[in-house]
Parts: structure tokens; sequence; C-alpha cells
């Protein structure tokens, strides 16, 4: 019994409410949602929201990883998602005849997605994270640029007697048994949905433990100190460049798998869509929600994803609200009053529970 | 010739380019802050031209200057309200707030002016000039661009290296704390600066829209986006640099576009980038930052 | 000290240049085991210099630096403190937003011996690892009396705490020699005294050498066994505390012509 108390104890003590806090907000939003979807009480607008939604929460905290934890700006993580969302998209339609089930060839496009993107952000990362400044910032930013306009040009199709590529212009010229699979600047048309929710749950809770269990390793707290101060965390013997090369490999990784699950929930797909904006996008959430802040990430991304999409009846205005929010939200947090005001405030907060806790003591 | 007819008539984008990529430059050099909204001041400045000359009909220079004006006031407005009170703020709180603006001026243009795109009519007509009997044409907004932005990139040469404001830019740029306790008024040369950079974007947006007549809200994005790589080519913060850069990326551009791909001419461009970056990563110009341990 | 002994640090020779000006020319010192060295000198005469230089943060232009034996010319500053230097710096250099605990256990990187996978999946080894790296960073700052304050953030230490922190936290890497980068300055006379007993024990303790750069005379004169004084670069003397204090040389640069 007294272990059990302890366990619990240990999982709500302050070095680690904030994981369980968040794995708990999962949860709980997994089983209301499917709970309201049996009860058919969500609406349809709301319930094509999901997937893309798990898909971003994902992306935010990978690109936390990268800018929060690790201190390395990226305006390329639309790339990697790009990246993701087309490979799965092919990987899918390539088995769609030899593997039947949706969920296989869906955990399968995940897996080559992240194993893809893994493999991007090492050749990135070996001559950008050497250098000290903004290079990641520029280069993941042309770096995503060019993705965009490389899968502007893929022509991609099979039939009966195999694999038909061309790059630029359409040569594709399929006979029987014709799949296209990626045309150009339409992408990806007709592709099976195949995602879903419950998987999207779930690369969130191995998001999650990922970066949990990795920051409160000798790894996690690596990159923190590499962040933090980059001399002393040599001085120490840690080698700056490969902890940064971790994170970002990692991140890019968890980013790809998010695309393919992202990609697969439409039926088609425009690479017009994976552009400096959708970058701009998730670096939002993951500021808002704060730098090396998880749970806030997952409740910023799920607020500010869904809260557009909800105010849809605004229209027009929309979008300039959201910037205006967005100018005040950063205003309002860097006003040195508001610090001293919000300070105090969580202060008080402090002692009026430690009083509290005194006084049940006695 | 054709050779030659492409080459110059990158050199004419490159203007743009360097033109625009001053205004991050000097933002960047100073401020230390990547004015992501930049591109959209170029687009209403767009606007105000295109309203200036085709709807209210007034002839090119005033319309030239109360662009300038408009877009000037807009920059000193937006730093005003939305980037000095963040002068102590981290980096990415004014990356975000950049972002911000930008979202703003773009929505905002839709909302005024709806996304569906107007014309511009070019300030020095359609004619183009007539070389080597014929056989290399380059047409009259090329010709200004390349002008336009050789004036300016001695006028502000000059501007900087010789006058006092200028000293005072320079020393902020090397050292913002020093400059102040030298008695240098920090937030009015930032201010300064951002007046500069925008009241070009009116210049850059005339000329740009001269070539490339349909305006839209997103207009300013591409070229934003371009110019900051240009000037990130030519290293950020130093001014030669930003007009070597532009200069290099219109003409890498427009000749793959010529020679190789028109859809690829994008991926070119960036993908020269991070090669330039990867072997001299201050740019070709900047000048390397060190630590002190 | 015995001279019979080999040093644990031997520097020839060393030199620098930054841009064709010399910051630190000819200087050769030797540091034994179990020794307190002091290096001091004016403002700008090359101290830190010679720190950078030693974890390889600069690459000397010349000379040579053997510690334990090895040369560490082809080294940088990961290997060097693999190699066993460990340092702490003139402006606090702390892992700020971690805990005190963790920017210990961050001196420990290369002897937690768990991987990547280990970490992430949890796995019996993570826990033993941890344990034993939670065990000897507890034991490290009870030495530094911080242990109080394992799990706040560094960076809201008071001052000295957070000299004290980067000492232990150079510590956890089992140095074979401690480089102290004044480590005194800020300190008040009774924090000071409280750190020359502190350092004493240290080197007792670990059995290791310190090299300490400092100019509160009072600390440099009442632990170092031995002091180099280097002026404009170059060595101006050195010898034992007595030697150094009596020494017209070192007096007439430390007052001035």
């Amino acid at each position: 019994m007294e272990n059990v108390v302890n366990a619990f104890k240990k999982i709500f003590d302050k070095k680690h409410r904030g994981r369980t806090v968040s794995y708990l907000i999962v949860f709980a939003a997994y089983i209301l949602c499917e709970v309201m979807m049996l009860t058919g009480n969500m609406t349809s607008q709301i319930r094509n929201l999901l997937i893309p939604c798990c898909s971003y929460i994902v992306a935010s905290l990978a690109l936390n990883l990268c800018v929060g934890f690790s201190g390395e700006l990226s305006l390329g993580h639309a790339g990697f998602l790009g990246v993701g969302a087309f490979s799965g998209a092919v990987i899918s339609g390539l088995l769609v005849d030899t593997i039947p089930s949706g969920v296989v060839r869906l955990i399968l496009a995940m897996l080559v997605a992240a194993a893809l993107n893994a493999l991007l952000g090492f050749l990135i990362g070996i001559p950008v994270l050497k250098l000290q400044g903004d290079y990641l910032a520029i280069v993941t930013l042309a770096f995503c640029q060019i993705i965009k306009s490389l899968i502007n040009n893929i022509y991609l199709g099979y039939d009966n007697n195999g694999i038909q590529f061309s790059f630029v212009e359409n040569k594709l010229a399929l006979g029987e048994g014709a799949h296209t699979l990626i045309s150009g600047p339409m992408g990806v048309t007709g592709s099976q949905r195949i995602s879903n929710f419950t998987v999207g749950i779930v690369l969130i809770i191995i998001a999650l433990v990922i970066i949990y269990n990795m920051m409160y390793s000798r790894n996690g707290r690596a990159i923190m100190a590499a962040r933090d101060n980059r001399i002393a965390a040599l001085s120490v013997g840690i080698n700056v460049t490969d902890t940064k090369m971790l994170a970002f490999v990692i991140s890019a990784a968890l980013t790809g798998a998010a695309g393919a699950l992202y990609g697969l929930s439409f039926s088609s797909l425009s690479p017009a869509k994976f552009d400096f904006n959708l970058s701009i996008l998730i670096l939002v959430y993951v500021v808002l929600g704060g730098l090396g802040n998880v749970t806030g990430t997952i409740i910023a991304t799920v607020i500010l994803y869904v809260l557009p999409e909800m105010l849809r009846s605004l229209q027009d205005y929309r979008m300039l609200i959201y910037a205006v929010i967005l100018i005040a939200i950063m205003l309002i947090t860097n006003n040195q009053k508001f610090i001293v005001l919000s300070n105090q405030f969580s202060e008080k907060m402090r002692n009026l529970f430690k009083k509290k806790g005194a006084e049940n003591h006695e | 010739m054709v050779f030659f007819s492409y080459l110059i008539s990158g050199i004419g984008l490159g203007s743009v380019y360097a033109i625009i990529a001053l205004g991050y430059t000097m933002v960047y050099g100073i401020a230390k802050m990547l004015n992501f909204a930049h591109g959209d001041v170029i687009m209403v400045g767009a606007y105000v031209a295109f309203f200036m000359l085709s709807r209210f009909g007034l002839p090119v220079i005033p319309s030239v200057l109360i662009t300038i004006l408009a877009t000037t006031l807009l920059g000193v407005t937006i730093e005003r309200l939305a980037y000095k009170p963040l002068r102590n703020a981290s980096k990415l709180s004014v990356l975000i707030t950049a972002i911000g603006v930008s979202y703003f001026l773009q929505n905002g243009a839709q909302l005024l002016w709806t996304s569906s795109p107007k014309i511009f009519t070019s300030i020095v007509g359609n004619g183009s000039l007539s070389l080597f009997g014929g056989s290399l044409t380059v047409d009259y907004a090329t010709l200004l661009t390349i002008l336009v932005c050789i004036i300016v990139m001695v006028a502000l040469t000059l501007f900087i290296n010789h006058t006092s404001t200028g000293r005072a830019m320079r020393a902020c740029s090397e050292d913002q704390g020093a400059a102040q306790l030298m008695g240098i008024d920090v937030n009015k040369t930032i201010s300064i600066t951002f007046a500069i950079g925008s009241g070009l974007a009116a210049l850059a947006s005339v000329l740009l829209c001269s070539k490339y007549p349909s305006i839209s809200p997103t207009l300013g994005s591409m070229p934003g986006i371009k110019a900051f790589t240009a000037a990130v080519f030519g290293g950020i913060g130093s001014i030669p640099g930003a007009f070597i850069g532009g200069l290099i990326l219109g003409i890498i551009e427009n000749l793959s576009k010529a020679y190789i791909s028109t859809q690829l001419s994008d991926a070119i461009v960036f993908a020269v980038l991070i090669i330039i970056l990867l072997i001299k990563p201050t740019g070709l110009l900047g000048k390397p930052m060190s630590e002190k341990v | 000290m015995s001279n019979m002994e080999k040093p644990v640090l031997k520097v020839d020779n060393l030199g620098i240049d930054f841009g064709g000006l010399t910051a630190v020319n000819n200087f050769s010192m030797e540091v034994y085991p179990n020794e307190i060295v002091g290096l001091i000198g004016p403002n700008g005469a090359g101290k830190t210099t010679v720190f950078n230089m030693l974890t390889k943060v600069y690459q000397q232009s010349r000379g040579t630096i053997i510690l334990n034996g090895q040369d560490t010319d082809k080294l940088d500053t990961v290997a060097t403190s693999k190699l066993g230097f460990a340092r702490t710096f003139q402006n606090i250099r702390l892992f700020s937003n971690l805990s005190v605990l963790d920017n210990v256990k961050l001196g420990m990187h290369n002897s937690t011996n768990y991987s990547l996978i280990d970490g992430i999946l949890r796995l019996p080894k993570y826990y033993s690892e941890e344990k034993k790296a939670d065990e000897k960073a507890m034991d490290l700052l009870k030495i530094m009396s911080l242990d109080e304050y394992a799990d706040i953030a560094a960076g809201s230490l008071p001052y000295g705490a957070q000299r004290r922190l980067e000492i232990a936290r150079a510590l956890a890497t089992d140095p074979k020699i401690l480089l102290l980068d004044e480590p005194a300055a800020g300190m008040n006379p009774q924090e000071t005294e409280e750190l020359m007993a502190m350092i004493r024990f240290v080197r007792d303790h670990f059995h290791i050498a310190v090299l300490l750069i400092e100019h509160d005379m009072r600390l440099v004169m009442g632990i170092c066994e031995r002091i180099y004084v280097l002026n404009y670069g170059m060595l101006l003397a050195k010898g034992t505390p007595d030697d150094i204090q009596n020494n017209t040389e070192v007096i007439k640069a430390y007052l001035g012509d």
C-alpha cells in the first residue's frame, strides 16, 4: 500500500507533474472524442479535424524538441511534413494491393517517412549544426523551398509492368493496372484515407514517451546543456554538435511520421500546402505553447488549430483577428509590468497553497 | 546574344532583390531582427502606387513620392507599435511578432482590396530598347530598375559613411550598448533604419510591378523570402553584401529559368544559397562573429 | 611537493596570436600532482587565454601542452575534458535553466554509461546508472554545501553558490587538474575564507592538482604552493609566494612604473 502511495506521490511531484498532466490530457481527450463519436455527438466538421490535429500536435512537439529543448530555430519543418506526407502516400499507394490492411500500411508509411526524414535531417545537420548562429533557420527555410519545388515536379506511377518516374515533365505512360501516385503540382490524388484517430493518439503518446524519457536521461540533459551554454557543455566533455544532431534528427523523424499520418488522412494532397507559412504555423504553436513546455505545446496546438476552424463564420476577419491576437500575446507576455504582475500573482498563489498545506498538516 | 538578354533581365530582377534585401540587411544589422513583414510592406506599396497611378491618375513622380511616404510611415508605425516594445525580448518573440504583422498586412489587404489581382501599369511603358540592330532588346522597366538600384547603392553608401546619422547607424550595429554610452539615441537610429528600409520598399514595389504587373495581397511573400536569401547570401548586415547577393540571386534565377527549368529555378536558387553558406558561413561579405570566453 | 615526481601538466613555449597581435608568448609551466598553483598577473596579461588554450577553446599558435604524458595538440575541447582538464569560468557559465543537481550530473555525462535506447525505453541500466549518478552528484553537492539547493534552477542560485556549483560540476568530470578562473571574484572576505578551505579540501579529498587564476592576493598567497606571474603575455616570474611577494619586477608590474 505504501508503495502505491509513494509511486503516486512520485508521479505528481514537482519534477514529474508536467509529464503526468500531458499523458492524462491526451488520454482524456481520446476517451472524450471516442465517446462523442460513439454517441453521435460529434459534428463531422470536428471529426475531420481530429487526425490533422494529432499530426500537428506531433509536429509541434517535434519542433519544440528542436527549438525549445535544443535551442536551434528551424523554419523548415513544413518541408519535413511534406516529405513525410508524400513518401507516406507513395508507400501506401505502392502497397495497396499487397497489404490490404489500412492500419498496417499506415504504420509502414509512418516508419518509412520517419526514416527518410531522419536521413534528411542528418544530411542537413552535418554541415549546419557545426556552425553557431541562425544558420539552421536559414538552411531549413531554403530546404523547405527546395522540397516544395522538387515535389512539384515529380511524376510517379506504376502499372503491371512496374514503377515509372519522371521529373519536371510528365512522361508517364502507364498501361494496364495503372496507378498514378504523384502528378507534379497536382500532388497526390485519389489515395485511400487510411489514417485513423487511434493511430494518431498512439503517435502522440510515442512522441511524448520519446521526448519526456529522453529529456530525463543523459542525452536530454546534454541537449539542454548545449542550448544553455555551449562552451560550458564542451568543457564538461559534451559533444555539442552530436547532441544537437540527435535532437534535430529525432525532431525530423517524428515530423515525418506526423506528415505521413497527415497525408494519409486526405484523399488528395497538393505540394503547395507545405510552404513557409506551414512552418510558421507550427512555430507559432510552439512559441505560444512555451519553449520546452510539452503540455503547453499540446494545448496551444489544439486551441490554435481548432479555434480558427471554428471561427470560419467570421470568414475574412478570421486571419486578421488571428494576427492581432498573435501580436498582442507577444507584446503582453514581454511587457515588463505584466511579467512583474504575473510573478507576484504566482508567488501569492504559492504562498496560499503553502499556508493551506501547513494548516492541513496541523 | 540571347544569353546577354537573359543576363540583363537577371540583373534587373537582381536589382529589385538588392533593393529589398537592403531593408532586411539594415534592420538585421542594427536591430538584430528578421523583419519578416518587410515583403508585405512592399505589397502595400504596390497597392498605394497602383491607386495613385491608375485610380487617381496622378503623374509618375508624385505617385512614387506618395508611395515612398506611405511605406515609410507604415514601416515606422510598425516599428513603434510592434517591435519597439520588444527591444529586450527574445529573438523568437520578435520573429513571431514580425510574422503576426505580416499576416495582419496580408489579410488587411485582402479585406480592403480583395484577393483578385489588379493590373499595374508600368511607369515607363512597355517599350524596350533595341541594341545591336535588334539582336538584343532590353525593356525600359529593366533599365530603370538597374539605374535606380545603382543610384540607391551609391546614395546609401555615401549616407552611411559620410553623415552623422550614418555613423550612428554603424555604431549601433557594432555595439548598441557602447553606442548608447557615446550619447547616440539608439531608438531613434533604429526608427531611421526602418524608415529608410521601408522607403526603399516603395521603390522596390514600383519597379517590381512595372516588370511583373499583377498585384495581389500575397505579392510580397516570395520576393521577400528571396531578398532575405539574397541578404544572407551577401552576408547579413552588410550593405554591399545585399547588393551583390541580390544581383547574383537574380542572375542565377533568370539563367536557370532560361537554361535549366522554370519550375526548378526556385530549388536551384535555394540550393546555391545552401552551398554558399556551407563554403562561407558568414555569406560573401559578412563578418565572422566570435564569442568571448 | 617534490620535483622528483612527474608533472601532471607540462606546458612548453606556449604562444598564441590574434590577427598579428601576440597575446601570449613563450609561456612554460609545470604543475605537479596534488599541487595548488596560482597564475596571476595584471588585467589583460593573458591568464584566461592560457586557460582557453589548455582547454582548446583556442588552438595555440606555438608550443605544446602535455597532460599526464599526452600531447593535446590534436585534441578539441571535448577531448581535453575526457583527458582530465576541468575548468570554471571567469564569467560564470552554468546551465542556468537546469537544476543544480542536473548541472553536476552533466559533469558526469561521459561516465554515465547507458545508451539513448536505454534512456527512452527506461531499461534497467538507465535506473542503475542514474542512481549512481544521483548519488555521486549529491556527494559533490554536499561537499560544496549545495545539497539543499539540488532541485532548484542553477540560474536562481546566489552568486557565491553559483561559483561553487561550477566547481562541483568541474569535479564531476573526474579531472586530473582543476582550472579555476577567478573563483573568489565577487565574494566577501568570509566567503573567500571558506573558499580557500574548500579548495584545499578538494585537493586533498580528490588528489588532484589545482591551477587557479585569481586577483585576491590573500587567497593566492594563502593557498598556492607555487605561483606563475604573467605580464603582457610573457612569464614575468615564478616561485613560492614568498619569492613572488618580494620580487621587484612583480611589484613594478602591479603598481605600474
